[in-house]
């Protein structure tokens, strides 16, 4: 390893850098970008499930079920219908996710001590919408009739349960979303960054008056990650501070233990990138490549849906997916308060996946065709 | 092979799946001589370079350049070698100094000796007041002088130049050869590559390459004897008269 190579070397990427019309923009507006909107529009929360009422019963009990239904966060009753087929279309039109039908006779049939069942259908297009706004609609009117039948003074045992959330109690999306969401960050600075900068050189031949020279394939390839090493740390750095000031998320556990994942992280990123431009000829070609890990990485990896609702199979792979590790250490350090003894597993696959993917890139890397 | 051959090659051959690039070419080049390698478009002249500077390698045969074993020692040739790309391939977005510092400082030079060489250099083209331009701004001509600068500065054994004088005016490359002979006459070996035949004269000796093989060698007067032709030119159709690769 040569000093005076490598220092030359990271000067000139360093003024390369500093002359690019795009990059530098790109490594300060992509972190905000992704941590400011993100984790407003990526939930799963499900708001605003729009209900359309088919009231059969017409009754004080009835119109009270509606009007709870309407001030519900999450519902909103979009409009009263007399007959099912009126309102089946409002469904079928888009205009409302779920239909709720209340009986005739309802309250009458309730009063005598008959079980009245309500109806209620869902538009299943949107599954998780579907099921939860049936959900909502059923706990509200179940929770309108408790409340009612105490009022007139019957007494059912109804055993409530009271579930307490551990780690994130208010339940909020983003809490999960914004740990995780700096693993989007890293694969683009620490991943796909560099591989473009080096296919970029073979594209204007520049690499090969390098290659020509006695220059060491490690100090050459050092002098494309140490840049964006850093600039990684740095953007990890202002996502939490956006995590903190924006959202008021702050870490549970030590930010030593984020710091040393997105290392690790950012290692094994530059490894699949260095082997990417290996590979590559032409910028089109690494894109392609990229774009392909990076659907399987964000898809896959856990960022969005829990790896614990894949399928079976689809789970064992994940443990082939290194941002899974990654996400699992960001959630955990931040919500739970995790350390390195609780995530030793995650942060030695981490390592191992570093380590394998920087020797898969030193192997393929060739001076010489 | 005597100390004073620099490059000595023995069936020397590059094959691309079932197309032989290169097939079986020996030569010798003497230290100081200016080399002529001439051929038609796809003869192979490029690959063959590419494999004395230890940027391709081989499929078969052997050879030494700067006597460092071209399968073996490519890194070592690396270091006693210059190489100017047909591409121009310096940092368009670094300046002419950044460039010059950059390659002079990875070829171990020390930062007083690179300020010295680089003064004297830019004295001698007269480019003082290029030093700071960005190198993608500056003028074809200059590009190429600029090329071949940063391939001698650190005076390597031998400096490759692959159609060094393509594209630019007859004074221009009256002027680079003006420099190649400034570099020979300090010693070192000159391999050029062109399609000029004019300048074939300038070379001290010649090869002519077609379809792979090298199928003349000689001083470019002992060429025009052996084919009985007057000009280097004449040379040039006979021996590639029965090429059979596109042009």
């Amino acid at each position: 390893m040569n000093a005076n190579t490598l220092k030359i070397l990271l000067r000139k990427e360093v003024s390369l850098m500093k002359r690019n019309p795009i990059i530098p923009r790109l490594i300060v507006a992509m972190p905000i970008l992704v941590m400011l909107i993100i984790p407003l529009v990526a939930t799963l929360d499900v708001k605003n499930v729009e209900v359309v009422v088919v009231d059969n019963d017409r009754t004080e009990l009835s119109r009270r079920m509606v009007a709870d239904m309407d001030a519900s966060e999450y519902l909103s009753v979009t409009g009263c219908y007399f007959s099912y087929d009126e309102a089946f279309r409002q469904v079928e039109s888009g205009k409302a996710d779920a239909i709720v039908t209340i009986p005739k006779d309802y309250l009458r049939d309730l009063t005598n001590g008959k079980r009245p069942e309500l109806d209620l259908k869902a538009n299943g297009v949107n599954a998780t919408k579907g099921t939860l706004g049936a959900q909502y609609a059923t706990m509200s009117a179940a929770h309108t009739l408790v409340r009612w039948q105490m009022e007139q003074g019957i007494t059912i045992p109804v055993q409530e349960a009271a579930v307490v959330n551990l780690y994130n109690p208010t339940l909020n999306f983003r809490n999960y979303m914004i740990p995780a969401l700096m693993v989007v960050l890293l694969i683009i600075i620490c991943g796909f960054l560099p591989t473009l900068n080096l296919v970029s050189e073979k594209e204007t031949g520049t690499i090969e008056a390098m290659n020509v020279t006695p220059v060491g394939r490690l100090e050459f390839v050092l002098s494309k990650l140490i840049p964006y090493w850093i600039v990684g740390i740095l953007v990890v750095t202002v996502g939490m501070l956006i995590g903190w000031l924006v959202y008021g998320l702050v870490p549970e556990g030590n930010v030593v233990n984020i710091y040393l994942a997105a290392v690790l992280f950012s290692f094994v990123m530059s490894g699949l990138g260095v082997f990417i431009a290996n590979r590559s000829a032409t910028i089109l070609q690494s894109i392609f490549m990229m774009f392909a890990f990076i659907v399987v990485f964000q898809l896959m990896g856990g960022l969005f849906t829990p790896i614990a609702s894949m399928p079976r199979w689809a789970q064992c792979i994940t443990y082939a997916i290194p941002p899974r590790y990654f996400i699992e250490i960001m959630r955990s350090v931040y919500l739970k308060g995790g350390t390195v003894a609780d995530l030793w597993m995650q942060y030695a696959a981490l390592s191992g996946f570093a380590l394998l993917f920087c020797l898969i890139a030193a192997v393929t890397y060739r001076k010489r065709a | 092979m005597d100390k004073e051959t620099v490059i000595s090659v023995k069936d020397l051959t590059k094959k691309f799946g079932n197309f032989t690039a290169v097939d079986h070419i020996t030569l010798q080049v003497r230290r100081g001589e200016i080399f002529g390698f001439l051929g038609a478009n796809g003869a192979g002249k490029t690959t063959a370079m590419r494999m004395l500077c230890g940027l391709s390698l081989p499929t078969s045969g052997t050879g030494t350049v700067a006597g460092y074993d071209i399968l073996r020692q490519a890194e070592e040739i690396k270091r006693h070698i210059g190489y100017m790309s047909q591409k121009f391939s310096l940092y368009e977005n670094l300046t002419v100094w950044e460039n010059l510092n950059l390659f002079a400082t990875i070829y171990g030079m020390s930062a007083k000796r690179i300020k010295e060489k680089t003064d004297a250099v830019f004295r001698a083209l007269g480019m003082e007041n290029m030093r700071n331009v960005l190198v993608k701004e500056i003028p074809l001509g200059w590009k190429q002088k600029l090329a071949f600068t940063a391939a001698t500065l650190h005076s390597p054994d031998v400096v490759f130049l692959d159609e060094p004088t393509g594209g630019v005016d007859p004074s221009t490359r009256r002027k680079f050869w003006e420099m190649i002979y400034r570099a020979s006459s300090e010693g070192m070996t000159v391999f050029v590559t062109t399609h000029y035949l004019d300048e074939a004269e300038y070379c001290s000796r010649i090869s002519i390459m077609v379809d792979g093989r090298i199928t003349a060698l000689d001083s470019p007067a002992g060429l025009k004897r052996q084919y009985h032709a007057g000009t280097m030119d004449e040379v040039f159709r006979i021996v590639a008269k029965d090429a059979k690769r596109e042009n």
